[in-house]
């Protein structure tokens, strides 16, 4: 027998990485179900394709950069970054846009910038972003909500309208999109921004059946999941309160001026909170700790600066939703935030003579 | 007529960048530390000789006027890194011609073998040998650079470059350097 | 302050940044009492169980000694002397790894119980009153007494001091989870406790007293607030839980929300903090004039199957405790075994580790309750910068940045991150998910930091002396310029004179180039003399020390040769066990004789060739010869030394280690009559060489010539090195032969040179006349 050396402390609360990963893809679970209810296996679907690719690239990468393989491989966080991508792609988009969003977030986001802990980018959204602009016309093909569609979606035809663009019966991407009345859908929000740039007041577009009694239908059951799921979180203490609060109060300021100012053309509140990925973002996209700031003050500026940016892309911007925008735009500013919101240390107060 | 104007416009101006230059060079010039202080400020002042030079600032004088970067056995790697910084220019490894080993040591006198000759005396860069004419020497240690420039000149070899023991003063944390015991 | 008594009152407290809850396990010997320990056979006593300094031995090997006597003595303001536990022989004095996380060695009493445990005389105190209060601090220096929760410090130079004190705090938060020595002392002894804080109320005098207490100790704070009630001064006050809550700064903030500026002492803000265990151990050197022989120890965790409280001597081995307790390692290869608690004790490398004044508890924890204990850093993954470890500095540092300063080892970053104020509390390390030995890398950090700035400091130190020996020297040589300067005036004007002097003086001046020349050739002949280049004073006393220096270098010569072999003797056995020393030995008297062998071999025929060069080189000749002679008497010595060495250590291979011992002395009176012989034949050389008209030339030539010499010398030792690893029977058959070989040789010479240096003498004084 032989006495142990190790270093103080000696006991550990037994949390690690992996366990935090697994809590956060635990946690979106009610938001992916809300999805399959209103929007069906698309994403589901996505976000295997998105899993397994993400797990072989990342056994590739991990061990050509010769690393410990068993603990890094299976640390939940190319996982996380998987289902987030699945998460956020239409529903129809082609299986090779997965594949290649997942690559992209995987080898070169995350790895290339040194691994887990050292990407100053969100992989997820650094993903999201690049086949936003690389592929625009795959990335727009939403599913409109199930009980909007003309067409009975199934879980095989989705599955041959993934892989090869026609379901069995031989309709096209187009053809699933066109509602009852004949209409080609799009989300909410792109419906917004279109009408309104067409000239529409913002009730009148409301009319549109995609924003069906409340906000959006569908999306505003989903945005409530992640928010239950967000919840969740803050409540095991996985994430930080400060990014989520603060984002969604900036987001609810800037709506509530846009609102009072020019209630014509801009969305109520609600709307902002309730379409789109707000809730996602904010509970599971904005809290990811590598990218972002790590003081208490730190993580208020990013979330206000995150709610301002959503804001004025989905208002301003060329894309109707911005928070992958947004977020990469704050993983940006998040040292230089760090860098001016350190916390004083105790002993350095000036009052201190 | 144009031209004129021209040549006359962008001399004028030439003229006037320059002279704003020229008095900005001196209005604000920066009363920087010459660089050969601010190299002996980073050299580990052991006065050892061991680059080639008699002390450390001499080396600093050097290095200013183009020697070579790498010849600071005491201060090894670390020093030579921060000369690269200071200097702009590549660290390189240090001199093969120096030993590895630069942990830190002090000479030591073994009494009984010494003859008094106050060679080591005369030698020792900074006054850390104590003795006379035919009186036995000893090593002031805590003024000891450790330089050895002592040991060549015994003319008994009696002086011998002792490594600092390693006391829970000055240990540095190395749990892996712990001997693990068997106990029964 | 009114107003922090009346929150104090209101049991409202501050608190401060941050904090942990590990589970307490406290429960595992609160319940049961303090158990005292029978006496171990062995105490193992550290001389320095505290910060500062070591006092001064006052006892030796062999010495009996009574129970509570001194065993060193404080000469120092920062040592306190350390005393018998019990009665008992002390059989030995050395290093033994002592109760640091270095596992480093220092010296300790080791110290053979008695079993008598006679307590020397004492003189108890009745009355506090009768004592001023510099016979208090006096009595707390010499009872050994300091800090006993954790850092150390002496006791008497915390309570000595004069400027107000607001607050005496007495810490008796205990946060580390596992220990309840103190919870445990203030139950059962909660009146002598009290004793000593009034004591300290004494000589401190302070505005208030506070007890910081947890809230997870009942019955120590109902037998506190017993025995404390009715003293107006003093306000027990329960904090809440949480680690670490009993550090210094982190109760202060508790209990007066202050802040103590970074680098700066308590005692700046009018506050003092003493652990409960040090004011029993006061009211017990006071009252009884007991010094502190022992401690509360939690001897605690799930591999135990009795932890418990141990009234523990101070230098009791942690074996002792383990056994006590019963230890069982549950089959597991290797199991921590930890001195202090869980987050901030350390853990130790072996069971002879004694316990001392510091000590509080010792922890064997079982696999299941605390399997971080057992993965060492190999849980380590990449930092996902969560921010949980700043969430719970009790400091508000940012310890993921440090860690990163840390490894990149960026020290101006560290200090502008504030990694001084970092308390080594373990709290961020406790929660980190990624499971990175945060602390220790602060540590390491801190402590080559530390070495930095002593390394500036000693540079700053050393380039101030060495300019000044620049100058010195600079000096030194104007004044010696000017006094040639003033000798060469001196000169020319006698020579201008042209008297019988004067031409004296040019034949001087002839003898002075012919010696140039002679300096030349000798240049040629090795090359290492011009880097010699003695300054050049013409006075009689230089011949003196010329003829000294060589008698000196003879002699010198002469030790080391007799030195060799018990000197690696010395060496081998330091490395090798007592049993291979025999044959040891044998290779070192063969590699010995092997080298010297090869010497003379060597040697022969340099001689031989330095003698015809002389014969050649007439004008220097008597130098040469002062050189050749007593080079060769000393070499002749040398290997007679060799030879002697040689017989003396076949005789040691017969009866071991007490004729290893007479060896040297064997040796030593030899070299001493080489030394006294080597004296007078240099001395007769000196005066022939004055009247020969020779000067300082020759003392040179003697130090040129021990270049070569040395490096021979070197050789020697190296090939003895080779020979070492000769199997023990070659080496016994090579040591025999090469003895004889050397023997042989070493009189053949012997009565070569005694015949060549008949002849060089006689040619001296031929050229003489």
């Amino acid at each position: 027998m032989a006495f142990w050396i190790a270093s103080s402390p000696h006991n550990h609360n037994q949390q690690s990485t992996s366990s935090l990963m697994r809590l956060v893809i635990f946690a979106a679970i009610p938001g992916i179900i809300a999805q399959w209810y209103f929007f069906g296996w698309g994403n589901l679907i996505h976000i295997g394709i998105a899993m397994i690719t993400a797990m072989l690239c990342e056994f590739i990468v991990l061990s050509l950069r010769e690393k410990r393989i068993t603990e890094q491989l299976f640390d939940g966080s190319a996982l996380l970054t998987a289902m987030l991508i699945g998460i956020c792609l239409p529903a129809f988009a082609p299986w090779w846009i997965t594949v290649i969003g997942t690559i992209f977030a995987i080898a070169i986001a995350k790895h290339l910038y040194g691994g887990l802990g050292h990407n100053p980018f969100n992989p997820a959204m650094t993903g999201y972003v690049m086949l936003l602009i690389s592929f625009p016309l795959q990335m727009t093909t939403w599913q409109p909500p199930i009980s909007l569609m003309e067409i009975e979606l199934s879980f095989s035809n989705t599955l041959t309208t993934i892989f090869t663009g026609f379901t069995i019966d031989g309709y096209s991407v187009e053809q699933l999109r066109t509602s009852i009345d004949g209409v080609t859908m799009a989300t909410p929000l792109d419906t917004l921004k279109t009408s309104i740039t067409m000239g529409l007041t913002v009730s009148e577009t409301t009319q549109s059946s995609v924003f069906g009694e409340h906000f959006a239908v569908g999306w505003e059951w989903v945005n409530l999941a992640f928010l239950l799921g967000g919840i969740f979180l803050i409540s095991k203490k996985a994430i930080a309160w400060q990014t989520p609060v603060s984002f969604l109060l900036s987001l609810f300021l800037c709506s509530l001026i846009g609102y009072t100012i020019v209630p014509d053309s801009s969305a109520s509140t609600m709307f902002h909170w309730f379409s789109g990925a707000t809730m996602l973002g904010a509970f599971f996209i904005l809290t990811d700790p590598v990218t972002g700031a790590t003081s208490a003050k730190g993580r208020l500026i990013v979330g206000l600066l995150a709610g301002l940016l959503v804001y004025l892309i989905r208002v301003f911007g060329g894309y109707p939703d911005g928070v992958a925008f947004a977020v990469l735009l704050c993983n940006m500013s998040a040292p230089l935030i760090d860098q001016y919101t350190r916390p004083r240390t105790y002993g350095h107060s000036k009052d201190l003579s | 007529m144009t031209l004129l104007i021209a040549i006359l416009v962008f001399g004028l101006i030439a003229a006037l960048f320059g002279a704003l230059l020229g008095y900005a060079s001196i209005r604000f010039k920066v009363d920087a530390d010459p660089i050969v202080e601010q190299i002996d400020a980073i050299l580990p002042q052991t006065q050892c000789g061991q680059c080639g030079y008699p002390g450390c600032k001499p080396y600093a004088q050097a290095v200013a006027d183009g020697e070579a970067i790498n010849k600071c056995a005491p201060g090894g790697e670390d020093t030579i890194k921060k000369i690269a910084d200071l200097m702009g220019v590549e660290a390189e490894p240090l001199d093969e011609s120096h030993e590895k080993d630069n942990r830190p040591k002090v000479a030591f006198i073994i009494e009984e073998d010494c003859i008094g000759c106050t060679k080591c005396i005369q030698a020792c860069p900074v006054d850390a040998i104590l003795g006379a004419a035919k009186q036995m020497h000893t090593i002031i240690a805590d003024e000891c650079t450790g330089c050895d420039l002592c040991v060549a000149p015994c003319p008994v070899d009696c002086i011998e470059m002792r490594v600092v023991p390693e006391t829970t003063q000055n240990w540095l944390w190395d749990l892996n350097s712990i001997p693990v015991q068997q106990i029964d | 302050m009114e107003s922090i008594i009346n929150r104090i009152n209101q049991q409202k407290f501050w608190s401060f940044h941050g904090g942990v809850h590990p589970p307490e396990q406290k429960t595992l010997t609160n319940q049961k009492p303090i158990k005292p320990l029978s006496l171990p056979e062995q105490l193992i006593i550290p001389l320095q169980q505290h910060i500062g300094r070591q006092g001064d031995l006052l006892v030796q090997v062999g010495d009996h000694v009574l129970k509570g006597q001194p065993l060193t003595k404080s000469t120092n303001p920062m040592a306190v002397p350390v005393h018998a536990p019990t009665s008992g022989t002390i059989t030995a004095i050395k290093h033994s790894v002592i109760a640091h996380p270095s596992g480093l060695s220092e010296l300790c009493i080791f110290l053979n119980v008695d079993h008598q445990d006679t307590w020397v005389e004492r003189t108890p105190c009745n009355d506090v009153a009768t004592l001023t209060n510099q016979e208090i601090v006096k009595k707390i220096a010499d009872a050994g007494i300091s800090g006993m929760g954790g850092a150390g410090f002496p006791t008497h130079i915390k309570v000595d001091t004069k400027p107000d004190i607001n607050f005496l705090i007495i810490n008796a938060a205990e946060c580390e989870p596992y220990i309840t020595a103190d919870d445990l002392l203030m139950c059962e002894h909660s009146e002598s406790i009290v004793d000593g804080i009034k004591i300290l109320n004494k000589l401190l005098n302070p505005a208030f007293i506070l007890i910081g207490i947890e809230d997870n100790k009942p019955k120590a704070i109902e037998a506190l607030k017993k025995a404390t009630a009715g003293i107006e001064k003093i306000h027990v006050c329960v904090v809440p839980t949480e680690y670490p809550a009993g550090g210094e700064k982190q109760l202060i903030q508790i209990l007066t929300g202050k802040e103590i500026k970074s680098g700066t002492l308590p005692i700046k803000e009018g506050i003092i903090m003493q652990n409960v265990a040090t004011c029993y151990a006061i009211s017990e050197a006071i009252l009884h004039d007991t010094p502190l022989i022992q401690r509360v120890v939690t001897v605690t965790g799930q591999a135990l199957e009795k932890p418990q409280n141990v009234w523990a001597l101070l230098g009791t081995p942690v074996h002792y405790l383990l056994s006590q307790c019963g230890f069982d390692n549950q089959g597991m290869e290797k199991t921590p075994v930890i001195m202090g608690g869980p987050m901030m004790g350390f853990s130790l490398p072996t069971d002879t580790v004694p316990v001392i004044k510091t000590t509080n508890c010792i922890l064997a924890p079982s696999y299941k309750e605390m399997p971080s204990a057992f993965e060492g850093n190999s849980a380590e993954v990449e930092c996902i910068r969560c921010g949980q470890c700043a969430d719970v500095c009790p400091t508000n540092l940012l310890p993921q940045e440090l860690q990163w300063s840390a490894k990149a080892k960026d020290y101006p970053q560290l200090n502008k991150l504030n990694l001084s104020d970092c308390i080594d509390c373990g709290a961020c390390a406790y929660v980190c998910p990624s499971h990175i030995p945060l602390v220790q890398y602060y540590r390491i950090a801190k402590a080559e930091i530390r070495q930095q700035q002593q390394q500036e400091l000693k540079a700053e130190k050393a380039k101030a002396r060495f300019e000044a020996r620049k100058q010195r020297l600079e000096k030194e040589k104007r004044a010696r310029e000017l006094k040639h300067k003033k000798a060469a005036e001196a000169r020319k004007a006698a020579m201008n004179k042209a008297t019988p002097e004067a031409t004296e003086a040019k034949s001087a001046v002839a003898a002075a180039l012919a010696r140039v020349k002679a300096k030349k050739a000798a240049n040629q002949k090795s090359p290492s003399s011009s880097a010699i280049s003695a300054p050049v004073e013409t006075t009689e006393n230089q011949d003196n020390k010329k003829a000294q220096v060589a008698a000196a270098i003879a002699r010198a010569k002469a030790k080391k040769q007799a030195k060799p072999a018990p000197e690696i003797d010395a060496k081998e056995n330091a490395k090798v066990e007592p049993s291979n020393t025999d044959s040891k030995k044998a290779k070192i008297a063969a590699a010995v004789a092997k080298a010297k062998a090869k010497k003379s071999q060597e040697k022969a025929p340099i001689q031989g060739q330095e003698q015809n060069q002389e014969q050649t080189d007439s004008l220097s000749l008597a130098d040469k010869k002062a050189n050749a002679i007593a080079k060769a008497k000393a070499k002749a010595l040398a290997k007679k030394q060799a030879s002697s060495n040689n017989d003396s250590s076949t005789a040691s291979d017969l009866t071991i280690a007490s004729t290893a011992e007479s060896e040297p002395a064997i040796d030593e009176k030899d070299a001493k009559k080489a030394a006294v012989i080597a004296k007078a034949k240099a001395k007769a050389l000196a005066k022939k060489n004055k009247e020969s008209n020779t000067d300082n030339k020759v003392s040179e030539k003697n130090t040129v010539n021990v270049e070569p010499r040395k490096v021979q010398n070197t050789s020697e030792t190296s090939t003895i090195n080779d020979t070492n690893n000769i199997s023990d029977k070659d080496a016994k058959k090579a040591a025999i032969i090469a003895k004889a070989k050397a023997k042989a040789l070493a009189k053949k010479k012997l009565a070569t040179q005694s015949v060549s240096e008949e002849k060089t003498m006689h040619e001296q004084e031929k050229g003489a006349k």
